[in-house]
């Protein structure tokens, strides 16, 4: 299935009922080089917007919030390793989390891949 | 060097390695006779291996040290415009009064009836206070402006619990200091965002339509970190006051309204003051910071311990009170009774320069940054329309197409011989720039800044992207690792042979 994208930079690779989670290419790049991630507890329910993991590059700290409503059931231990897999991958090895979502018409609120590129350009006129 | 700065200034150029690597065994600043043999009461627990000290000479100390001090730049080396960081000079007056013996030789502790003049002091730096804001109530203890806010946070919290109200949701607008929401959630409240509007303040309907029974209060920064004097704030303090709500604000940009607009009569419940901003007072690793916080009535009752009074027999630092005083206060922040070295400093600094000489000082901070936002936003693009209060702020689309960034013109700014500018700061503003001069300044040392950002800013648009990607050139150190810095942090250092 195609992925979905948030207004806050996440991305999300839905399969059945449970969505991959993480920050998009741009975002990344607006960050620069990220030096920690901080992940949720797999267990841990979130709301829609709630705070969901942090990431911390050389500029800045970010909150990186859930795009719906669910419980974490894996989270990419990988990065506490190695952050740097957010830069080098992030639409890819470097996903923070998978939620199983509890309410799937919520992803109609989100953009398509080209929805979120004219998003993106529209941010940086 | 192949070059040549615009204004002839060269970085430092000293190497200096570290006191451990420049140490001889057996060297020594001193010759003391061998000790007696002593018997050990140690236990066998007596250290029986070297303690690692370098061996060196007086003058290898001294001039480690002063080399040292070279590298620093701080205020009293040139043009420090951090913008939000107020970094105006330190009066050596202020010096003169705290190394005064009967002042640097106090000890907390002594007998009360020994240090009247201290609680003295203490007491008229408070008037002062409270004249300069209007309110009628203050904190003196707090150390740091971080630690203000918790007071007056800590203050609503009191106070909404004495109320019986679970009220936890704290209005926070978007360009705020980072301090503030930190502060909130610290207090065990929920920060909610407030936008801003196109030209910078606080989006007064956005803010109304978020009010509600439970809300705990909004921290609002005034003049704003943008630069700007929120227009709105006596509406902004009457919505939150009849929401039943705290008005907080940030103090930290006092120094643009100071002997011109009293909190008080803005609506204001509770403000930290910098001393070391506003007042003066050494900052920056110069010396602790000090955040006395001024209460409103509402909320003056759960100030915290420990305060000056005057009675019939003198003053007295009173440690505990509670409702038959009066009082409820939420507690104690800090040791003793709170940085005695800045308020001598901060006392120092008011009356040396008397109503009418603070007045004239926030008056020559807000020409300054103004004169400065006028010279150079004839290159530089202004985040906001209009004038600003102490500090003017600049967004990156000056450098849309050079190549350049923000952090590479700061970096160059470094060989330029001054300290750059707050960057990326406030967040609300792409690329920021938060220049503060300060009333510290020359017309001829901010005309020597503009000059040499402005021919930056010409180098940049001619395509010289590639010098400001290397900058800086004439620094100890270059550009630094900060990636690995922060990845595969070296927290200790071991001898190149260990």
């Amino acid at each position: 299935m195609a992925k979905k994208f948030s207004k806050e930079h996440e991305w999300l690779e839905i399969n059945g009922d449970v969505a991959t989670v993480g920050i998009t290419d741009h975002a990344q790049q607006a960050l620069g080089d990220i030096v920690y991630v901080e992940l949720p507890e797999v267990g841990k329910k979130l709301a829609k917007d709630g705070d969901a993991a942090v990431v911390e590059s050389v500029k800045a700290a970010s909150d990186v919030y859930a795009p719906v409503d669910g419980e974490i059931v894996e989270a990419n231990e990988e990065l506490d390793a190695n952050p740097a897999l957010v830069n080098e991958s992030p639409e890819n090895d470097g996903w923070f989390f998978k939620i199983k979502m509890s309410d799937a018409s919520q992803l109609d609120d989100l953009m398509d891949e080209a929805g979120y590129k004219a998003f993106v350009e529209g941010l940086e006129d | 060097m192949t070059f040549q700065t615009h204004t002839g200034n060269r970085g430092l150029v000293l190497e200096e390695k570290l006191i451990f690597e420049q140490g001889e065994a057996g060297r020594s600043g001193v010759d003391l006779p061998d000790p007696e043999p002593v018997k050990s009461r140690m236990g066998g627990l007596e250290r029986d291996s070297d303690i690692g000290l370098p061996g060196l000479s007086e003058p290898q100390v001294v001039r480690h040290f002063t080399r040292l001090s070279q590298k620093n730049f701080g205020i009293d080396s040139g043009f420090f415009p951090l913008g939000s960081c107020t970094m105006k000079h330190n009066p050596r007056l202020n010096e003169k009064i705290a190394r005064l013996p009967g002042i640097a030789d106090l000890h907390p502790m002594q007998p009360e009836s020994t240090v009247q003049g201290a609680l003295e002091l203490i007491d008229q730096c408070a008037h002062w206070l409270l004249v300069l804001t209007g309110m009628p109530a203050v904190a003196m203890s707090p150390a740091s402006g971080a630690q203000g806010e918790l007071c007056g946070m800590m203050a609503i919290r009191a106070a909404l619990d004495a109320r019986g109200e679970n009220r936890r949701r704290v209005l926070v607008p978007e360009s705020a200091h980072g301090t503030n929401p930190a502060t909130a959630a610290a207090c065990g409240f929920t920060v909610d965002s407030i936008p801003a509007t196109a030209d910078g303040r606080v989006d007064l309907a956005a803010f109304e339509a978020k009010l509600g029974d439970d809300v705990a209060g909004i921290m609002l920064t005034n003049p704003n970190t943008c630069g700007l004097f929120e227009r709105d704030v006596r509406k902004i303090a009457d919505l939150v006051h009849a929401a039943g709500g705290y008005f907080y604000c940030d103090g930290a940009n006092f120094n643009a309204i100071v002997g011109r607009v009293r909190p008080a009569d803005l609506g204001i419940d509770a403000m930290h003051i910098n001393l070391h901003k506003t007042f003066s007072t050494p900052h920056g690793g110069g010396g602790p910071g000090s955040g006395p916080v001024v209460f409103s009535d509402a909320l003056a009752p759960f100030a915290p311990i420990p305060y000056v009074v005057k009675t019939e027999n003198g003053f007295h630092l009173v440690e505990t009170a509670d409702e038959k005083d009066g009082k409820k206060p939420f507690g104690r922040l800090k040791g003793f009774h709170g940085q005695m070295g800045m308020f001598v400093r901060a006392l120092s600094y008011m009356k040396s320069h008397g109503a009418d000489g603070l007045r004239q000082a926030s008056g020559d901070a807000v020409l300054n940054a103004n004169y400065l936002l006028a010279r150079l936003k004839t290159k530089l693009s202004v985040a906001y329309p209009g004038y600003c209060m102490h500090e003017a702020l600049f967004d990156d689309d000056f450098l849309k197409g050079t190549g350049v960034s923000t952090l590479d013109l700061a970096k160059a700014i470094i060989d330029e011989g001054f300290h750059p500018m707050t960057m990326y700061f406030p967040l609300v503003v792409h690329g920021a720039l938060l220049i503060e001069p300060t009333e510290t300044e020359t017309k001829e040392s901010i005309d020597q800044f503009c000059d040499a950002v402005l021919s930056l800013v010409a180098k940049a648009e001619a395509g010289d992207s590639e010098f400001f990607k290397n900058a800086p050139y004439l620094t100890p150190r270059r550009r630094l690792d900060e990636t690995a810095a922060a990845r595969k942090p070296v927290l200790r250092w071991t001898p190149a042979n260990a």
